[in-house]
């Protein structure tokens, strides 16, 4: 009856389960792509849904034909597929977000051992695969609300460049303006990452250092720094991928080096860069570094910094 | 009868089992560079295979001549001199190939498949097993090459061989004919490769699990001979 269990801590089980963590992340995504769904139109629902079925039938069939455990219920799939879709330009053909799904899942993901074991964010590296596979139908963007798919496409806020009708902050805020299906309001975005901190399931260090660094690069290059953190992707990538446990560092030194990385490299792209947009470039790249960064910034365990004087 | 069966043993050996690119994973440059189109990859692989038969056959006439502490300067000579020779061939009959190839033709000389087959094979071995070792590791090349080129040139252009595919050829993928394109299908064939011949990746690195093996002096002593 009342078992004695000796076990090794932890010895609280009342963690919370990749399920839960994932069920946050989607409650999180869901203002931003309600945002999405309403600015873009119905073909931004079936593409999530597209996106969000594919990723789960992939998942199911790699981990079957590898002869794995079904791993569906852990809500990744669904994760990687919602945030997939909302790198995507609404008028993306439905067989290459397909492709993109198959990229994230099977290769990124499943090929290298499963959720954990990915050495990059699959929808990151889904997104950067199709860029520069497919690049006119990946920049073929429609004017807001208007719902016209076959439109000339229109420029995002930051390949529109100096001058012109640029649009104003409040519609940057409120994602009335051109561009990936999930990445146009900055304020549902920040709203779901603030929600997520809220509920301690990623730490602001990685955002706040991206988002301040970028910032600070684009004043000292006489940029408007607001414009360029509320324009693109970048509250969609510091909130929702610099945070991704598998791919950033864990210490907190090595999450503010990833923020500080992901800002440099997409100031340098935006700026010097023939690319208007850089944010996933700069993540993708982080990733891979991310193994140094927490080699370097690895915390000592009690007493080992004495031990190591003594010895000399 | 048994010297020719031995004889043709060389020659098939190339081709699947010891696979020069494939398998023992020599002459990426070559392979990763050249196979946007599966013309490309024919063109050169044959003159790979060229160099490698007469590079071969010199090297293991004069096996007895070369000094052991000088052979590597001897070697580049002679696989020089055939790469030369190649090389204004192809720019006099086959323009077109020889502009595409570029640099890497000349490359060749420095292909690691010419070298590892002198230093491994033709400095051991006879004349006439040497032309076969040759031939098969060239053939063997060749295929790879061709593969590769093939897959790359028909999902990142939607053409094979000049002619157009439909339905791809209206949106490639365009990423399979840049460099990370050629990487993810070096490693696909190679995948393939390792499940047809049903291989097990080795537990720990060492001699068994080394394609060379049976070529080196040095097998499950541990300490390899190059």
């Amino acid at each position: 009856m009342n078992k004695l269990i000796v076990s090794p801590s932890p010895h609280d089980e009342n963690y919370m389960k990749t399920s839960g963590i994932m069920l946050n992340v989607i409650i999180a995504l869901i203002p931003a792509l309600c945002v999405g769904c309403y600015i873009f139109g119905w073909r931004a629902v079936t593409l999530t849904g597209v996106c969000v079925s594919s990723c789960i039938i992939f998942e199911y069939l790699s981990r079957r034909i590898m002869n794995r455990s079904n791993t569906i219920t852990d809500l990744s799939a669904v994760v990687t597929g919602v945030l997939w879709a909302m790198n995507l330009p609404v008028t993306l053909p439905y067989w290459m977000a397909v492709i993109g799904c198959f990229v994230a899942i099977v290769i990124v993901k499943q090929l290298f051992g499963g959720l954990g074991q990915n050495f990059a964010n699959p929808a990151i590296t889904a997104r950067i695969v199709l860029m520069v596979s497919f690049p006119s139908a990946m920049t073929h963007w429609i004017q807001p609300v208007s719902y016209e798919y076959d439109a000339v496409s229109s420029a995002t806020p930051l390949a529109m460049g100096e001058g012109g009708a640029m649009p104003s902050y409040f519609d940057l805020l409120l994602g009335n303006v051109g561009g990936c299906l999930g990445e146009t309001c900055a304020l549902a975005l920040l709203a779901g990452g603030l929600y997520l901190a809220a509920r301690r399931i990623i730490s602001l260090a990685a955002p706040s250092a991206f988002i301040g660094s970028l910032a600070a690069l684009m004043a000292i290059a006489g940029e408007d720094p607001l414009y360029h953190i509320l324009a693109g992707g970048v509250f969609l990538g510091a909130f929702f991928m610099a945070t991704d446990y598998a791919t950033t560092p864990i210490t907190f030194k090595g999450k503010i080096a990833f923020g500080l990385g992901c800002g440099i490299i997409t100031f340098v792209i935006r700026y010097f860069g023939s690319y208007p947009e850089g944010v996933s470039f700069s993540i993708l790249l982080m990733n891979i570094l991310t193994p140094y960064i927490e080699q370097t910034t690895r915390t000592k365990v009690f007493g080992a910094k004495e031990a190591e004087k003594n010895e000399g | 009868m048994a010297e020719k069966k031995s004889l043709l043993n060389e020659i098939t050996k190339g081709i699947v089992k010891e696979n020069p690119t494939l398998v023992m994973l020599l002459g990426m440059c070559p392979t990763l560079a050249v196979t946007t189109q599966a013309k490309n990859g024919i063109g050169m692989g044959l003159a790979t295979t060229f160099v490698l038969l007469g590079s071969n056959i010199v090297i293991s006439a004069l096996r007895k001549v070369i000094p052991d502490k000088v052979r590597i300067p001897a070697f580049i000579v002679i696989i020089a001199s055939f790469v030369t020779f190649i090389g204004f061939i192809l720019e006099g009959f086959v323009p077109d190939l020889y502009d595409s190839l570029g640099i890497y033709l000349t490359l060749i000389t420095v292909n690691c498949i010419i070298f590892g087959r002198a230093e491994m094979f033709a400095s051991k071995n006879g004349i006439a097993a040497s032309a076969c070792d040759a031939i098969g590791m060239g053939l063997g090349f060749t295929l790879a090459l061709f593969l590769m080129g093939s897959a790359r040139e028909i999902i990142g252009a939607g053409q094979w061989m000049g002619m157009n595919i439909p339905i791809i050829h209206n949106n490639p993928m365009l990423l399979f004919i840049m460099p990370a394109g050629g990487f993810f299908t070096l490693g696909v064939i190679i995948a393939a490769v390792n499940k047809i011949s049903n291989k097990r990746p080795p537990q720990e690195l060492g001699c068994h699990g080394c394609p060379n093996a049976s070529a080196c002096a040095q097998a499950g002593k541990g300490e390899c001979e190059l």
